[in-house]
């Protein structure tokens, strides 16, 4: 395996006071495989991914526990500048929106071949030629003369491709992309999303695919976690999920979203509104807008329960939610 | 249910309008009241006309000169009737909320007519422009930045009537807010709170509440749900359409997601650089879509079923979209056509129902600005 991410848990201590933002997640990633993370704004995704990454901000976050095992070792007990060789060349990050990721002040060509620069060693003119290299392989055109223009001379999908570019440049196993689409119009969207799964399956590497689109995800992920209020509530392969959910909140989800193929009645709307991560609801979080609650719901947390072999839900009656499914 | 309808009952004084005498003070008193009496029975409740909108480019400190122009709208005409929604959909730059815009006379049309209920709002003022904006209202699209963080909820619903003293007299003004929180699923008693306390979703209902407040009979909604999570959406979503059939409002939908456009929407209209692509009923527009852009676009829409992955035919456009400071000749679509011959170069297609299929008893018969409209079916998995 690829990436274990193990009972992952982290909060935030702020002045009004601890924000648990993940709560033990648990999910894996193998190479060539994409790994969608779902949820809502708050729900924990990205948090997740910075914690993976070794980019969250600390203090004020904290990792309380768990552990992320990337290829075997334990990235939670690495110094900073072990971790630092990992981060870029062995996993990279691409993020939602590229205009402010990129360094206004530096052209793109300047930017890419930094990464040549500093973790493989090269001269200026050699990693210059990579960045070239690199932007065709992006496929974007006329690069040899686009290669010292700035980031604000490109388009929003351009300027994706460029981060799509510095996440591939030294061929990392892993990549994680947060809402890498989100700010793209769709024929953009379809343009990047297309290549981001080509690059991935020419070099094998792992995606973990951070949206809250469930079309992107029906149409590139592999399989699915479902997160809520920090805890993972559904585990399973991309077709189980979206045939037959088994967790309330994901079939919340899949009905509240209105089709492009048919004009359908009214919509089905959660009621109420996601928790406050500093107040997060005893027992199953989802309990206030379930309308499956009982009792127990809301005294004991739900453990994930294993549904198939491949396939979990953190539900007390996933059972009966699959049947009516 | 609370009362939206004008409150009759004065408790203070009304400030009344005095009439200032004014040369065309009798047209002026005749464009009101056929602004403020009911829209002809069959008759649209607002035409637009050739509509167009140039932002100057201009180049020098001193001595300002106009090098070109941002060509945002170019020539765009659409009926909206009462009741009914009519979406707007386009990518980026398209210039759909320049539209926006140019129907609220918050930016002045460069040429074309805007009528409403027969009055051309593009060339009035004084009373009777401030009776087409009393009627003619908005919702923003982001919640968090169109909400003054220093004023309560109370004061930011309420504000309209400082305006337009005419819908609420003073001491009606707070049972008037109370009304519309109740009617948007809000906490009456929440009227003395700040916008932060408040969810995406919950600020975006007060963003409605402050549109309803003045009785409009159109609501202008640029991308209103576009800033909120998915479970959130469709509450609003459901608000929305639940006000229109108790108010009878008007919506015109801009959004970029063509999901929930369909959802809503009783009429479509597709455009690109500035122009009418394609416009019909949501039937016509997602099932028999005749424009090649319209096709693109639906393609491009991920679909929430990974069934449909193999079964879907994509059309990947190649590109960006043009420049709308120098668009291309012709057909301005024709830079990313997979169809396009030396004819979509030189002659600009009209938007009116293709030749191919005048006549025909066809859903594809509505009005595309293609010279080689098709009809495709791109939407449903082969």
């Amino acid at each position: 395996m690829l990436l274990e991410v193990r009972d992952l848990q982290v909060e935030f201590r702020t002045r009004d006071g601890v924000a648990k933002a993940v709560n033990g997640v648990t999910y894996e990633v193998d190479a060539g495989e994409t790994l969608a993370v779902l949820g809502e704004s708050g729900s924990g995704k990205s948090v997740t991914a910075q914690a993976i990454m070794g980019i969250l901000d600390m203090p004020p976050g904290k990792i309380t526990g768990g552990e992320i095992l990337f290829q075997g070792k334990d990235l939670l007990k690495l110094k900073e500048d072990e971790r630092r060789k990992v981060r870029g060349a062995e996993m990279a990050m691409i993020f939602q929106d590229a205009l402010s990721s990129l360094n206004p002040v530096l052209s793109v060509g300047d930017q890419l071949a930094e990464m040549f620069i500093v973790h493989r060693g090269m001269s200026k003119k050699d990693a210059k030629l990579k960045a070239i290299e690199l932007m065709d392989r992006v496929r974007i055109p006329a690069a040899k003369e686009r290669v010292g223009q700035y980031p604000h001379q490109f388009s929003g999908g351009m300027r994706q491709r460029i981060m799509i570019a510095m996440a591939l440049a030294l061929e990392p196993a892993l990549i994680i992309a947060d809402e890498p689409t989100t700010a793209l119009d769709v024929t953009v969207q379809a343009q990047v999303m297309d290549l981001l799964a080509e690059l991935q399956r020419e070099l094998n590497m792992g995606l973990i695919l951070i949206t809250h689109d469930l079309g992107v995800v029906a149409d590139v992920a592999d399989k699915i976690a479902v997160m809520y209020a920090g805890r993972i509530v559904e585990r399973a392969p991309v077709h189980d999920i979206y045939k037959a959910p088994a967790h309330p909140y994901t079939k919340g989800l899949l009905e509240s979203i209105p089709r492009l193929d048919q004009k359908g009645q009214e919509l089905y709307a959660i009621k109420g509104l996601p928790p406050n991560l500093m107040a997060i609801p005893p027992g199953c979080a989802f309990n206030p807008r379930c309308p499956r609650a009982q009792d127990v719901c809301r005294t004991d947390v739900p453990p994930l329960a294993q549904v198939t072999e491949e396939r979990q839900s953190a539900c007390h009656f996933w059972k009966e939610t699959l049947r009516d499914a | 249910m609370a009362d939206l309808s004008k409150s009759e009952e004065a408790v203070d004084a009304t400030p009344n309008v005095t009439e200032v005498a004014t040369v065309d003070a009798a047209t002026e008193t005749e464009a009101v009241a056929a602004i403020e009496a009911p829209v002809q029975q069959g008759e649209p409740i607002l035409q637009v006309r050739n509509l167009v909108k140039h932002f100057p480019l201009t180049q020098g400190i001193l001595f300002k000169r106009q090098v070109g122009a941002v060509k945002a709208v170019d020539g765009i005409s659409f009926d909206l009737y009462q009741g009914e929604t009519l979406g707007i959909v386009g990518e980026s730059g398209c210039g759909k909320s320049t539209v926006a815009k140019l129907l609220m006379t918050l930016e002045k049309a460069t040429a074309g007519e805007v009528f409403y209920k027969g009055q051309d709002i593009t060339k009035l003022s004084g009373r009777a422009l401030k009776a087409v904006r009393r009627n003619i209202q908005m919702v923003f699209q982001d919640p968090y930045t169109s909400l003054n963080p220093r004023m309560t909820v109370g004061d930011i619903i309420g504000e309209p009537f400082d305006i337009h003293p005419e819908v609420a007299p003073k001491g009606d003004r707070r049972r008037k807010v109370q009304d519309l929180l109740d009617v948007v699923g809000l906490n009456p008693e929440y009227i003395n709170r700040y916008p932060h306390q408040f969810s995406g979703g919950q600020r975006q209902r007060i963003g409605i509440a402050r549109g309803l407040a003045l009785n409009p009979e159109i609501i202008i909604c640029d991308e209103p749900v576009s800033a909120l999570d998915v479970s959130v959406q469709a509450q609003v979503i459901n608000l929305m359409e639940k006000l229109q059939d108790e108010f009878n409002l008007s919506y015109i939908f801009i959004a970029h997601d063509l999901s929930i456009v369909r959802h809503i929407s009783d009429r479509v209209g597709v455009m690109y650089l500035g122009k009418m692509a394609e416009i019909g009923t949501d039937t016509q527009i997602y099932d028999h879509p005749t424009h090649p852009y319209t096709q693109a676009l639906l393609s491009a829409v991920p679909v929430p079923d990974p069934a449909a992955r193999e079964g879907r035919e994509r059309i990947i456009l190649t590109g960006d979209v043009p420049s709308p400071a120098n668009p291309p000749s012709g057909c301005r679509f024709r830079t990313r056509c997979w169809k396009a011959e030396d004819k979509c170069a030189e002659e600009v297609p009209l938007l009116a129902i293709p030749q191919v299929f005048v006549g025909k008893d066809t859903q594809a018969a509505h009005e595309s600005a293609c010279h080689f409209a098709e009809e495709k079916d791109v939407v449903h998995a082969a």
